[in-house]
């Protein structure tokens, strides 16, 4: 029995450096691709006038790219805390789709569920949105998850120590963050490609815009999501699919 | 100085709204996946919610100011024409903020 049981082990350990090591050679692309980007967000932390540690904390602790660029901006403006809640709850509302296909199923106890949900950005949710991620053990899912969370904490600190450097007569950096949201605005436009919705939003913006500045963010979001409840209902009503 | 305490609290609020709108699904699954209107908000939001960030982090430019919407409508013609001629994410970003970067730069100079 005794000689089973040790040989058992390091067959065990064997195995999950296996899954280790697949989980980062499936999440390597990734973490390459998002290497600009972490260090935009480290450089703008600074440029706004926080301190540089809080550029990995935010990458660690929020862990949703566009979110963070937001919260940057929101912080810097002083933002009230109920304005950054609701501005998150729009902004990373998509989540709530990714629990449809993200194979949880396979990642079993409490904790490491814990985990998983907490990492489940965009880029977890589009690594194992594939067929075989749901025969994927535990260990090369949050291997995934983990490598990820590692590389974008660790470009967002770089980030932040390279913003430092760069002279005050530098500026308008923060375009970074208009040039983000209009780009992920042009590959949603791809996946649904409706006018009506790209006007109808920037309708919202606008009248937002004039009604008050400091509030634009909330008001035009909220009639965003009003202006799509109604035509809902109303196209329920008429009983037509779109 | 931006208050720590208020940064701390501003962070743990959006971490808090993130996990759990990434958990709770999890949770009520199967009530969600039926949910016609969930589905037909979540397939318009993505692209409203874009355009509608987009516009506010250019809410100080001033539209009628040559030296504030001139570097911005620029850069966001060069951020818009790369990324549908190219369409890479990296490179749209960056040359559009390397020229609005420039511009602004040498105009506050």
């Amino acid at each position: 029995m005794q000689v089973m049981e040790s040989e058992a082990v390091p067959q065990v350990r064997d195995e999950a450096r296996n899954e280790v090591a697949a989980g980062w050679r499936i999440v390597l692309p990734a973490c390459v691709a998002v290497v600009p980007l972490g260090l935009a967000l480290g450089v703008l932390v600074v440029q706004s006038g926080l301190a540089w540690w809080w550029a990995p904390v935010l990458g660690a602790v929020v862990f949703a790219g566009s979110m963070e660029f937001l919260l940057v901006g929101l912080l810097a403006a002083a933002a009230p805390l109920a304005q950054i809640a609701v501005s998150t709850l729009l902004v990373n509302f998509r989540h709530v789709f990714y629990a449809i296909s993200f194979p949880m199923s396979r990642v079993h106890g409490r904790g490491w569920k814990a985990y998983s949900t907490f990492a489940l950005t965009d880029e977890a949710y589009a690594l194992t949105a594939t067929p075989e991620a749901a025969g994927w053990s535990r260990t090369r899912i949050v291997s995934i998850q983990a490598f990820f969370h590692v590389a974008w904490v660790l470009c967002v600190a770089v980030g932040a120590a390279l913003g430092s450097l760069i002279p005050p007569q530098v500026v308008g950096l923060d375009f970074a963050v208009t040039a983000l949201f209009v780009v992920l605005g042009i590959e949603a436009y791809k996946v649904r490609r409706s006018v009506p919705v790209s006007a109808l939003a920037l309708g919202c913006a606008l009248v937002a815009a004039l009604i008050s500045r400091d509030n634009m963010l909330l008001i035009a979001m909220g009639l965003f999501c009003a202006a799509l409840v109604c035509s809902y209902v109303l196209a329920a009503r008429r009983g037509s699919h779109d | 100085m931006t208050d720590p305490w208020y940064v701390l609290s501003a962070v743990l609020v959006s971490a808090a709204v993130t996990w759990t709108l990434r958990a709770a699904p999890f949770a009520m699954l199967a009530p969600l996946r039926h949910s016609a209107l969930l589905a037909y908000i979540g397939d318009r939001m993505p692209v409203g919610v874009m355009v509608i960030l987009a516009a506010y982090t250019l809410r100080e430019t001033d539209p009628v100011a040559l030296a504030s919407a001139g570097p911005a409508a620029l850069a966001l013609a060069i951020t818009i024409g790369l990324h549908l001629w190219r369409g890479s994410m990296t490179l749209s970003i960056f040359a559009g903020t390397a020229a609005y970067v420039l511009i602004t730069s040498v105009i506050a100079a």
